[in-house]
This record gives C-alpha cells, structure tokens and sequence, in this order.
C-alpha cells in the first residue's frame, strides 16, 4: 500500500472557468493522490464550489483538462463523472426521504445491475445493502426509512451510495456542519478506513481545526488562483488564514471588559419541548453561552424562549417582570430576537431584497396609518448597511445573492433594527468564512457592548469559548452546570456535556 | 433600481405578447380596433379584473382560492331572493350579501390557517358546496327582481362613453397597487408567501396575515360580484361557473407566481387584458366558445413555458 499513496489519481489541469464576466477558476491545477484526504480551503468565493462542480460534472470549464487515472477528460457531465467513480456528498442530501436507506443506496443502479431486468427485486437490495454498510462498519439498518433518521445517519447513507458505486474519489462539502462532536469522530474514523481502502477524499471545511485532524495535504484558493498545496504539518493555522485572506486577520482574544448591568432575562423552571426543569438568567452586557452536544436541547430551548414552539410550564421574566410569551410576536414586543441556526430557512428571506428583510419586524412601527415610511425605513437600512459592513451593490437586490457571512449581516441587521435588548444567536457563523467570522464576532461584541444580553448557542467549541462570559451546558434537555470564564476548558465542557462529568 | 428594470423587462414581454394579440385581430376584423370595442372589452374585463386584484394579495401569500366563482353565485341568488321573495330593501340586501360573502372569504383563510388543509382542497370543498346551495336556493331557477335603480352600477355609463364597471375596477386597482407599495400589510404579504417560517420567526401575526389576504378577496369579489348581479339584471345559480380558472390564468399571464411572494398588481391586470383581449377578438372573427378556450389554453401554456425557459437562462 505504501508506493500507491503517492500514485496521483486525479490531476486538475490549468481550469479556467469564468461567469457573467467573473473569473471564478483562474488557471487552477491540482494534483489528488490515491487514499489521500485532501482538504481544499478558502473564503466563500474563492472558486472551491466552482472547481468542485467541474470535478463532479456539474459545470464544464471554459478550458483546461481533467486526468483521472490514464483518461483525459476536457470536460465531464455528472454521469459521467459517477460512472468512472467521482462521487459528490452536498450539504443537502441527495436523497429520497420516503424511501428507504437500500432504496436510496441502488436508486437509479436497479436496472442496471439486476437480472431479474424491470422488476424491482425488494431482498436483493436490502441484501446488497447490508454488505455495503457492514463493510464499511456502519450500523443502520437498510430498511429504515431516510425521514426518520438524524442527519448524521443521512449523511453516512450518502457515503455508503459512493462507496455502493465503486467511487474512487470522495468529495465532502462541510461534512461536519451539522455534527455533534461524537459524531465528526465517527465520521473521522470511516474516512480512516475509506483512505486505506484507496479513496480518495476532497474534503471542504471552514473549519481549520479539524483539518489537523483529518487531512493529508492542503490547498489553499483565493479569487479563483489556487495559492499553494502542502502538506498539512508543513502550515499553520495563521499561515493558513494569510492565505485565504491575503492579509493577517487577528483573531481577536475576547476580554470583554465592560460593565454588567442588572439582569436583562430570566428563565424559572421551563419545561417543554422536552426540555426539563431549565433556569437561569442573563445580564445586561453579558453573553451566556449554551454548550451541548447536538440533540442536548439547545435549539429547543431558544425557539421555547422566542415562543416559537409551546413552553408547558415554567416562567419567563424581562427586565425583571414576568411576560408571557405565546408567539414570537409576542417575544418580539418584549425585545427578545432570534437569529435561528437555519440561515436560509428561518432566517433570512431569501427571494426579498435586503432592505425588505432588516425592516421585517419593524413595518408597523415605522408606518403611519398603515402608511410605510420609506425615508425613515431607508436611513434605518442605510445606517445598518454602514455599521455592520454589509457588501451590497444595492440594498434592493435580494438576499441569495449575497454570501453566506453578508446574509448573516442582514439577519443580524434586521434584529439590531428593531431594537431588542435580549439576543439569541443560534450557530451564529456556520457556513460563514474566516474574515467574516472576526467581523461576526466583533458584532456581538458591540451588541453586548451596548448593554444588550446575548445568548449564544455554537457547536463551534472555540467560538463558544472566546465570547462567552459565561457557560451553561446542557445534557439531554437538562442543564448540566455553569461554568465562569476561569473555569472554561475545552476537556471540561465536552465532559459535561457527554456525561462523564 | 436593477429589480425594478428586470420587473420591467418581464413586464414588457407580456406587453409585447398583448399588442401582438391586439395587432394580429385588428387585421383580422375590421371591427376590433374601434373605440366602441375598446369600451365593450372593457366592460368585458372588468368584473374579472377586481377579482384579479383580490386573487393577487392571495397568491402572493401563498394562497388559492378556487370558490371565488361559486362565491358570486350565492352571493347574487341570495340578494336577488332576499328582494324577491322576502321583500328586504335592496339596499339592505346588498349590504347583507357583501357582509356574507366577504365572511365567506375570511373563514376560507382562517380555516386553511389555522389547520393548514391544503389551500386548493379547502377553497376545492367550499367552491362544491357553495354551487350547490345556490342550485338548493333557486331549484335551478334565475330569480329576478332586481330593481331598474340598481343596473345603473353594472349598465350605466358616465359621460355616455366610460363603462361605471371600469370606474369601479380603476379604483380597485389604485388600492391594490397602493396597498402593496405603500403600506406594510402589503410587505407582510410578500414575505409570508415567500417564507412563512421566517415571516414569522420575525414576530409577525402570519393567522392574521394569511386570513387577511382570503377576507381582501372575498370583498373584492363582492364588488364584482354586485357588478355581475346588476348587470344580468337576475340572480343566476349558474353564474361564474368556470370564472375562477379565467382569474387564476390572468394573474400567471401576468407573472404572479402560484408559489407566492411573487408578483404585481398591473402585471396581473395586463394578464387579465389578455384574456379579455383574446376572448373578445376570437368572436368578433367569428370563433366558437370552444376554440376561445383551446386557444386560451394554448397562450397560457406558451407565455408560462417562455417564462420558466427565461427565467432558468437568467439564473445559468
């Protein structure tokens, strides 16, 4: 096995690739070698999704060529591409929810590979199935259905039809996005085993610190050039990040050294959602974090308090007196935001533009009569585009067509806007890259700042640990403990959170 | 600016199909391009126009409403026997029949609110039952009555040359256009039917949203309805039969998505005059009732498949 791990398996020729008058690939070549996991990196824009799509046969290049193993390619389509063994796992799954896990590893392969030809053999698949998963020690069972299985089990389901195909190369776009912590192990350890069964992985994070973990080598892009590929011992963490940026973004220790005002929110004894028994308070200027694994009961607690979802029993108190809240109207009136961990979902609008979105919540109270009025609604949005750097050719254009950080900006705007006192950011940087992240940050910063209480939820543990003034972690819908910001270690909030505490 | 000039451009495209329409029937009939016709499609256009404006503020939520025909029915047999056989004032009458139908409306949109019933199988129900109250109502029969006093609104001219009708639809498009524009309800509707979800995790009241979007249109069908009543002169059980399928087709033509949040008010009109437009040039040239409606079909089907066809070439 050793001499094959540098046998180059697919060679990325000189790709250009441009669109409406963009370069998005600019003259880009990369080697992929056989077992390696090759992690690709860069700030949205850079030209990873574009490469990758011209990798998968989803975009042709305008020039340049492909070599996989002996065979050149000038450009691929996505059958292609799955024929000779390039394999695509997206942030959203390919997959047919009403169906099941065999149904969704052979979908489309049955006529193909079946004797019994047009007629859809049930047992032969669920048969054929279950060597797949169990060659690579994975234990779903193949009749379950996709729509009842958590998003790490979907994501293995993806896996296992790659490896169902014979795929010799592996593309992983975020794949630990949606993971708790024990799962990205998991995950970590089939990727382990698929490298020394000779796939190779193309792995996409914003993530760096699991790059370490995971990744052989590394290339680095920048507006469409590649700027270096190394090997992942030979770069830094700061190295990489001047890389991707061209330029040194200080990752900002956070000392937050402002006052602490009287206690801005409080939670007595909440019950619902499934969550038991959750109390605690937040003060003024202060940013509490909420740790816990994936399913711990964070999410449900934030939409519990915004009103989103019903609380069965337990008391909510504001600036010091009780509210009822039974809608998220109503935690809107009492100056409660939410910025939920869907983004494109929940969050923003995206087929609205910009400005519709930052003055959502407060139409009726910048109306006269039932009147909008347009000239204070646009200083609100101008000010909120200059304050939080919003990168907009206009503020009418709509908001899928901004980047991931810049549509954050807005669903951050649309709350500043309406002038809440009580912040819940849930998974406020996901998806979001390097530089926008510092600028994220220092947004939450000011926010608390001003005397505004936040509540964070991240699974991003370095994130969780440099803002927060405070931890409160929570383990299977009940909280664990609090932690102060002396107390705050890495070791010490996973072992709460999983219960070895 | 860039959103308003792509608006424009996919609105001039369906202005540029209407004066085709306009230029291709002028050469067939000389009869076409005259401004009595003109008045006479007008007339033709604008009892289904007010309902366009209503149909729109419902798509645009994210709604349908198929029962806006059946609406009219019952609305105009009840007033007509509430004169007839009751002997109520006609005036009381109307009023009483406008209450009735615009609660049919707003029970519409709570009801598919507040259980999320599909929108199509909701209004589906609501259009079967309320056809055949106004059959039970009339044992099938038109019910007259209707006093000469009243066809002023449906009949009447205002200078001897404009059609009252349009009148009433002129003023029913200003506030559909304003209430879009202008007022924040008419956001809240844009952004329910775009993203309920998120529209209301922003705190807004998406029951009362929705529901006002159904109760607008059943008022608005009202006004057209009254229009219809006094213009037949009787309360016709078959009345409209057919009018909501004409109604949804206007505002396609014009560009208002059936998934919401998308769409304007005089993009649905020009649909409408389409549809008048092509119904009223197909008979002057002698055309049959069933090839105005396979030719309906079929400009229905080309100017929505143009659009999907532009639209995924703009996205690429």
């Amino acid at each position: 096995m050793s001499n094959t791990v540098d046998n180059v398996v697919l060679s990325v020729q000189n790709i250009s690739k441009r669109y409406a008058g963009i370069q998005a690939l600019d003259n880009v070549s990369i080697d992929f070698k056989e077992g390696e996991t090759h992690a690709l990196v860069g700030e949205n824009g850079a030209g990873k999704s574009t490469l990758i799509k011209i990798i998968s046969g989803a975009e042709i290049p305008d020039s340049g060529r492909l070599v996989f193993k002996d065979q050149t390619f000038e450009k691929l389509s996505p059958h292609l591409a799955q024929c000779i063994g390039i394999a695509t796992i997206y942030q959203e799954f390919n997959l047919f929810p009403t169906l099941s896990v065999a149904e969704n590893i052979f979908m489309g392969d049955e006529i193909l590979s079946n004797e019994r030809k047009y007629i859809y053999n049930k047992k032969y698949y669920i048969e054929k199935a279950k060597k797949v998963l169990e060659s690579m020690k994975i234990n779903i069972n193949p009749v379950e259905l996709i729509e009842n299985m958590t998003t790490a089990k979907m994501q293995l389901v993806e896996i296992a039809k790659a490896i169902a195909k014979n795929s010799k190369i592996l593309i992983m776009d975020e794949p630990t996005a949606p993971l708790s912590t024990k799962e990205t192990e998991d995950l970590f350890e089939l990727i382990g085993r698929l490298k020394q069964q000779g796939v190779t992985i193309i792995y996409i994070s914003h993530r760096l610190d699991e790059l370490y973990q995971i990744a052989d080598r590394v290339t680095v892009m920048r507006d469409g050039k590649k700027i270096i590929t190394t090997k992942i011992e030979d770069i830094t963490r700061q190295e990489l990040i001047y890389h991707m940026t061209n330029r040194k973004v200080e990752e900002i220790e956070f000392e937050s050294t402002w006052e602490k005002g009287d206690v801005a929110f409080e939670a007595q004894g909440l019950c619902g959602n499934g969550l038991k028994d959750i109390s605690f308070k937040v003060r003024r200027g202060e940013i509490l974090g909420i740790g816990g694994l994936l399913g711990a009961g964070r999410t449900e607690l934030a939409r519990i308090i915004f009103g989103a979802d019903k609380a069965e029993s337990g008391k909510i108190l504001v600036h010091g007196k009780q509210v009822e809240i039974k809608s998220p109207k109503d935690a809107v009136f009492f100056g409660i935001a939410y910025v939920p961990e869907d983004r494109k979902h929940h969050g923003a609008i995206l087929s609205l533009p910009i400005n519709w979105n930052i003055t959502l919540p407060i139409l009726k109270r910048i109306s006269n009569k039932g009147f909008l009025k347009k000239k204070e609604e646009n200083a609100i949005v101008d000010n909120l585009k200059r304050s939080l750097r919003i990168k907009a050719a206009s503020m009418s254009q709509n908001v899928e067509s901004l980047s991931g950080g810049n549509q954050q900006k807005v669903v951050l705007a649309k709350w500043l806007a309406s002038k809440a006192s009580i912040l819940i950011l849930d998974e406020p940087t996901r998806g979001v890259d390097v530089g926008a992240k510092q600028e994220i940050y220092n947004l939450i910063a000011d926010i608390a700042k001003q005397g505004k209480a936040v509540i964070l939820i991240s699974s991003d543990m370095g994130e969780l640990l440099n803002i927060s003034d405070r931890l409160m972690v929570l383990r299977e819908k009940r909280i664990v403990g609090f932690l102060e910001k002396n107390e705050f270690s890495q070791n010490r909030v996973l072992a709460m959170a999983s219960g070895v505490y | 600016m860039k959103l308003k000039l792509a608006n424009f451009f996919k609105q001039y495209a369906i202005v540029a199909v209407l004066i085709a329409l306009v230029i291709i029937f002028s050469i067939l009939s000389p009869a076409f391009f005259t401004i009595k016709n003109a008045m006479n499609i007008l007339r033709q256009i604008a009892v289904m126009s007010i309902v366009v404006v209503g149909f729109t503020f419902v798509l645009l939520g994210g709604g349908l409403d198929l029962s806006v025909g059946s609406q009219i029915a019952i609305m105009n047999v009840s007033i007509a026997l509430m004169i007839e056989n009751l002997g109520v004032n006609p005036i009381l009458a109307i009023i009483i029949g406008i209450a009735m139908t615009t609660a049919i409306g707003l029970f519409n949109g709570y009801m598919i609110s507040k259980t999320e019933i599909p929108p199509l199988i909701a209004t589906l129900a609501m259009m079967t039952a309320l056809r055949g109250l106004a059959f039970i109502f009339t044992k099938g029969y038109p019910i007259y009555g209707v006093p000469e006093s009243l066809k002023f609104i449906g009949q009447g001219n205002i200078f001897n040359l404009i059609p009252v009708p349009a009148v009433i639809t002129a003023a029913v498009i200003a506030f559909g256009i304003i209430l879009l524009n202008k007022t924040y309800l008419g956001r809240h509707f844009y952004a329910l039917g775009s993203n309920a979800e998120a529209t209301r995790l922003a705190g807004i009241n998406v029951h009362f949203t929705r529901t006002t979007t159904y109760t607008l249109l059943g008022f608005l069908t009202c006004i057209a309805g009254l229009v219809m009543l006094t213009r037949v002169g009787s309360g016709q059980p078959k009345i409209a039969d057919g009018f909501e399928m004409n109604v949804l087709a206007a505002c396609v033509l014009g560009g208002v998505s059936v998934n919401g949040g998308k769409g304007t008010i005089p993009g649905a009109i020009i649909g409408a005059i389409i549809i008048g437009v092509l119904n009223n040039g197909l008979s002057i040239i002698g055309a049959n009732d069933y090839w105005q409606k396979v030719i309906t079909g079929i400009v229905l089907f080309t100017v929505v498949v143009f659009d999907s066809i532009s639209r995924k070439r703009r996205r690429s």
